[in-house]
């Protein structure tokens, strides 16, 4: 690192920390320095150690061989509690809150003054009033966790840090749950926490967030530390060069649509959840053929029930018709193999819950929702030779890692599982490819990979529906947006008459009109 | 029915109510800490076994309590052991310990005592006698609050009023201490506990062992107070119905007291009335002895509504990223 101003002691400098689970090994010999008051940006893709890297330094994991110094002084850190002392504190990608406690009580979890809790209620509700006011973090003290938003969480985690009087903050993946205004809003307050001296590291994926919140930033791929650079020296394209290990097509490559005519019809579809709760309220869309039609919106506000619906997952009202025929929303000829016989193929939004059997081989996994074709079948038996040189065929055409049927989904990295999720069904030829979240925890070459056979599915003249709470995703994609909110459509925009900051105010629930 | 017999069922619901809530108390520390804790039944008949011999054989209830609350206690180190330490299933972890003790306490009597399985009937000091209350006698005969007070209140040997006492103690450890927050917070969500510096298999072992004295009090009361020795399987099912009176309460102490209230009317109703004559069709003792569990069922499948259990409970806590 070519820092002419080295003005003052690190705060935290790791000196060859190296990490082995087993055979694989997480961190190897990374040494990083961070400098005080600064934003230091990690970044890297899925498996690249960045979460092992942060959780040594967080006391959850114990590294194998390596130092590190915490504000110039050599420091063991064995649990949390000594990575607490330290001055560290950490935002987990999963909170770490209790659902049904109070934000107060949640805040004061390990940080009581004494053994009776009344006096360190009444000390932390008075120092959460200055704090509040300090970074502007806002949050009603006696609030139920499990009654907040996830933007409303993750304060209550920045702030059970600031509790503990952190001055070294990690944040792992902060973003993910948040709406565009949200992030906006987490921003604005890091750099406030920065200006007061805290120094803060950053891990993510996202290259627009280490561009626009970092000063530094370094990259791992593989375990190892490839590279530490001044933020304002790189460019998004030079990162993702150092991540992958090649050069990375950022923006998907694609030739104008040309849609056809209506695949999916949708009317006033609706939605009522297990609980009687109505998901998805009265909503009414086309998807044509030759066209990708994307939506958006922050996890949880219809779409996942949307996607389910039309997957033969879970029962609906109103209509819908697939080229020009109408499909039964419950009741017989409702459920997913009806959906599969009617061409319509599904890569659903959480790969390892339902999109594949975990413990199954590969070649079983290619299988599944099609184990009924006759191309499988040997009289009363599966053919499975005839299944494994067809999941042959998908594996070397999907460019599947390693490249072996006979191996446990679970053994395959996130990408990978996907890449055999997206071959079944794009395999199948379908008319109409529902796609939930294709990338969610894909490195960047698959996701490239992905994108392009989406792409590809598109310009044979098929519809596509894919759902994403990724807007980066969805403008590289979409041929034109939907925005979903509380199980309301919130209008319809092409990608290149919008842009980030209207879908993110449609995705908040303000409607066009207003905006 | 006259007011005399009502008071004295009630005066019974109180003695049967004390094994089941000490149990169930037991148990609510050890499942608001994450552990399901089916073992409930065998740590009590273990303590009444060894408090039963050893106050008979000392003459010292007190020993006994001991000795009782010690028994109670290594299994529920045990319990720990499996669940905690070892991440085991807990459920069956349960399960091997009501077996343990069901046979382990007749085989141990047998060899000492050689009395068939049981332990020599207690007789003066090894046996809680009965706390008269100042003026009990001299109120008898005062109308309405004579009998409430002489009989209902006064009469009872320490260790009910060591069981009603604790309900109160218990809603105060649970929601006004530190320890009660960190309790309440790793049967909810271990990582929050982990990540704030707090050791998860320190509180969840705590728990364990608070749940082992008060079963080993209920397994005292059970063969020192209620009854005058031990005899084979002498909590029979106890421990269920005090699991059962846990999710009716849904966790929570005072609520617990009522069910378990419940619970000891209905065995008292069934003690106090055997072989009810309906106009010429006679109800058999039977039935009558089987009432309270079958509307233990009952009531657990009809008017519990959602119970929801602590979020970790069963779950043995493995650190990830």
């Amino acid at each position: 690192m070519e820092d002419k101003t080295i003005k003052a002691v690190p705060a935290i400098e790791l000196k060859g920390i190296s990490k082995s689970f087993g055979p694989v090994q997480a961190n190897k010999n990374i040494s990083i320095s961070v400098a005080p008051g600064t934003i230091h940006g990690i970044i890297g893709e899925n498996g690249a150690g960045k979460s092992t890297l942060m959780s040594i330094l967080y006391g959850f994991y114990k590294a194998d061989k390596g130092e590190i110094w915490i504000k110039g002084k050599k420091t063991e850190i064995p649990d949390s509690q000594a990575a607490i002392a330290a001055g560290i504190g950490m935002v987990f990608q999963h909170f770490k809150l209790v659902q049904n406690f109070t934000v107060l009580e949640n805040i004061i979890l390990g940080a009581e003054d004494g053994g009776l809790l009344q006096p360190s209620l009444a000390k932390a509700r008075k120092t959460l009033a200055e704090l509040a006011a300090e970074y502007e973090l806002n949050v009603n003290p006696d609030a139920v966790i499990e009654e907040i938003g996830v933007g409303q969480q993750q304060r209550v985690e920045i702030l059970k840090a600031l509790y503990r009087q952190a001055e070294i903050l990690i944040l792992d993946e902060p973003t993910g749950v948040l709406t565009p205004a949200e992030a906006d809003q987490l921003f604005r307050i890091l750099h406030r926490l920065k200006d007061e001296g805290k120094t803060i590291i950053l891990i993510t994926h996202k290259l627009r967030e280490i561009m626009e919140a970092t000063d530094t930033v370094s990259v791992m791929r593989r375990g190892e530390m490839t590279a530490t650079v001044k933020t304002s020296e790189t460019s998004p394209e030079h990162l993702a060069e150092l991540m992958v290990g090649r050069k990375v097509l950022l923006r998907v490559d694609k030739v104008p649509a040309r849609p056809g005519k209506p695949i999916l019809e949708i009317e006033n579809l609706r939605v009522v959840d297990e609980k009687g709760v109505e998901r998805v309220k009265g909503i009414d869309l086309t998807v044509r053929a030759g066209e990708i039609l994307g939506i958006a919106g922050v996890a949880g506000n219809g779409q996942s029930e949307l996607l389910e619906v039309l997957g033969g997952m879970r029962p609906g009202s109103g209509a819908i018709r697939l080229n020009g025929r109408a499909l039964p929303l419950s009741g017989p000829g409702s459920d997913a193999r009806a959906r599969r016989a009617a061409h319509v193929a599904h890569v659903p939004e959480d790969r390892q819950r339902e999109g594949l059997i975990m413990e199954f081989h590969a070649w079983e996994n290619v299988a599944f929702g099609y184990h009924h074709d006759p191309a499988y079948q040997s009289g009363i038996f599966m053919n499975n030779a005839a299944l494994r040189a067809d999941t042959d065929r998908k594996i070397e055409k999907f460019d599947v890692r390693p490249a072996d049927g006979w191996l446990a989904a679970k053994n395959f990295s996130g990408g990978n599982q996907q890449k055999i999720v997206v071959a079944r069904e794009i395999e199948r030829n379908p008319d109409l490819l529902l796609v939930g979240q294709p990338t969610r925890g894909v490195d960047i070459g698959a996701i490239e990979f992905i994108h392009k056979q989406i792409v590809a599915l598109r310009d044979q003249g098929k519809a596509v529906l894919l759902v994403s709470v990724e807007l980066e995703e969805i403008f590289g994609l979409a041929d034109r947006i939907a925005v979903m909110f509380d199980g309301h459509i919130m209008g319809e925009r092409l990608p290149h008459e919008t842009d980030e900051k209207e879908l993110g105010l449609l995705m908040a629930g303000v409607s066009g009109e207003a905006a | 029915m006259d007011f005399l017999t009502i008071i004295q069922v009630l005066d019974s619901t109180v003695r049967l109510a004390t094994p089941l809530l000490l149990a169930c108390l037991a148990g609510l520390f050890s499942e608001r800490a994450g552990i399901f804790d089916i073992g409930l039944e065998g740590k009590m008949l273990m303590s009444a076994f060894f408090s039963a011999a050893v106050a008979a054989v000392t003459g010292s209830v007190w020993l006994g309590l001991l000795a009782g609350i010690a028994a109670s206690l290594v299994l529920a180190g045990l319990h720990g052991l499996a669940s905690i330490t070892f991440r085991g299933n807990q459920l069956i972890s349960g399960v091997a310990i009501n077996f343990l003790a069901a046979g382990m306490t007749v085989l141990i009597a047998q060899d000492w005592f050689q009395q068939g399985g049981r332990t020599p009937s207690l007789i003066g000091g090894g046996r809680f006698g009965p706390i008269e209350w100042p003026l009990a006698e001299s109120l008898r005969e005062f109308p309405l609050i004579g009998p409430v007070y002489s009989e209902l209140l006064s009469g009872h040997s320490i260790l009910v009023y060591v069981a009603f006492l604790a309900v109160p103690a218990t809603w105060w450890v649970l929601f006004r201490t530190r320890f009660g927050l960190r309790l309440r917070a790793v049967g909810e969500n271990p990582a929050a506990v982990d990540t704030a510096g707090v050791s998860v298999v320190g509180l969840r072992y705590a728990a364990v062992a608070i749940c082992g004295v008060l079963c080993g009090i209920a397994g005292a009361y059970l063969a020192t107070a209620l009854q005058a020795g031990f005899v084979k399987d002498m909590t029979a099912g106890r421990g269920f119905i005090a699991l059962a009176a846990l999710i009716f309460a849904k966790w929570r102490p005072w609520h617990a007291m009522g069910a378990c209230l419940l619970f000891g009317l209905l065995q008292a109703i069934a003690l106090r009335f055997q072989n009810i004559d309906l106009g010429g069709v006679v109800i058999p003792v039977q039935v009558m002895d089987a009432l309270p569990y079958v509307l233990t069922v009952v009531i657990l499948a009809g008017f519990v509504g959602k119970a929801i259990p602590p979020r970790a409970g069963g779950e043995p806590y493995v650190k990830e990223r």
